[in-house]
């Protein structure tokens, strides 16, 4: 690894090294629901990272901008992801008045 | 080493001290605003590729939308952290044995099978410019896709509001389709009587009368 110019290796490596780091973030914080959410945005995060580097340095034209479309619909997904996630958060708190995941045990149908 | 390669060593240190704050924060507030800044630095990084469209999307959408939201829910839940934090350090080596098993593993694959160099830009992307063509690519032949992912965020919306709306009990609102729907006979009513015949208490005045 020198410090020339910045290969495709050293976008997937720091994407590698971002995904790493969100799921040490879920072994660490696996009580608190939020920080979970956000480790999880985080991941998708290095997941785009990833397929912006590969339609950068994809040698054809034609398709290089596949990459591109496929991270605006990944953020679409995720937006929609999140907004779910939060009111059902919200809703959660509100019946249990609590985000422990650890409290969260019982079913009820 | 020219600019681009240390631009991105910069937001990459950037990036992954921001992450490492979001893991390991006591407050989940500041874990929202360093995860505000490693969104920021990622879209710098994005930038860097060439993806300029996806980077502003990213600030706008991510930044703008999503973490408000979060910090918005962060501070309208009362939580008590110090609860989540027990035995968080003890957890620490096995998380971090994990982690970097992880990232080295998938940094040596990488970073030996993937040293390619950026193609250069072709007159058409100068020309053009990322947004245009973007909006080219998403337009011929992916408009199915983008209406389904509209549809999709409808029904985002709906489900968010669905879950978090609370009526209340006590209010007094009309509904306006009971009102609409009224009919005649629900506010008049015709009642049959017999008819008064005034009886002539005290003469007219003028006459004329037969």
């Amino acid at each position: 690894m020198t410090l020339g110019a910045i290969t495709l290796g050293h976008y997937l490596s720091l994407g590698a090294i971002l995904f790493a780091l969100s799921v040490i973030g879920i072994f660490l914080n696996r009580r608190n629901l939020i920080v979970l959410l956000m480790a999880i945005e985080l991941m998708l995060l290095a997941v785009n990272l990833n397929f912006i580097a590969f339609s950068h340095y994809l040698p054809l034209e034609a398709d290089r901008m596949a990459g591109q479309v496929f991270v605006f619909f990944i953020l679409t997904v995720a937006a929609a992801e999140a907004a779910i996630g939060l009111a059902i958060l919200v809703v959660l708190f509100r019946n249990r008045a609590s985000i422990n995941v650890e409290e969260l045990n019982e079913l009820k149908g | 080493m020219n600019t681009i390669t240390g631009l991105f060593y910069v937001f990459s240190a950037v990036l992954l001290f921001a992450a490492f704050r979001v893991i390991t924060a006591r407050s989940t507030v500041v874990a929202a605003l360093f995860l505000v800044l490693s969104f920021f630095s990622a879209s710098c990084i994005w930038m860097l590729l060439r993806a300029e469209f996806l980077a502003i999307t990213l600030v706008l959408v991510y930044v703008g939308a999503v973490m408000v939201l979060f910090l918005f829910v962060v501070m309208m839940l009362d939580v008590n952290t110090d609860k989540f934090r027990e035995g968080f350090w003890t957890h620490l080596p096995l998380a971090g044995l994990v982690g970097a098993v992880i990232a080295l593993q998938m940094a040596l694959v990488l970073m030996r099978g993937f040293q390619l160099e950026a193609p250069a830009a072709t007159p058409r992307d100068l020309e053009m410019g990322n947004t245009k063509l973007l909006g080219i690519e998403l337009y011929t032949h992916y408009l199915y896709p983008l209406q389904l992912a509209a549809v999709l965020l409808l029904v985002a919306i709906i489900a968010a509001i669905a879950l978090t709306l609370r009526a209340r009990k006590d209010s007094r609102r009309m509904d306006p389709g009971q009102q609409v729907r009224v009919k005649k006979a629900d506010r008049v009513r015709l009642v049959k009587m017999d008819p008064t015949i005034e009886t002539p208490s005290a003469p007219k005045q003028e006459g004329g009368t037969p």
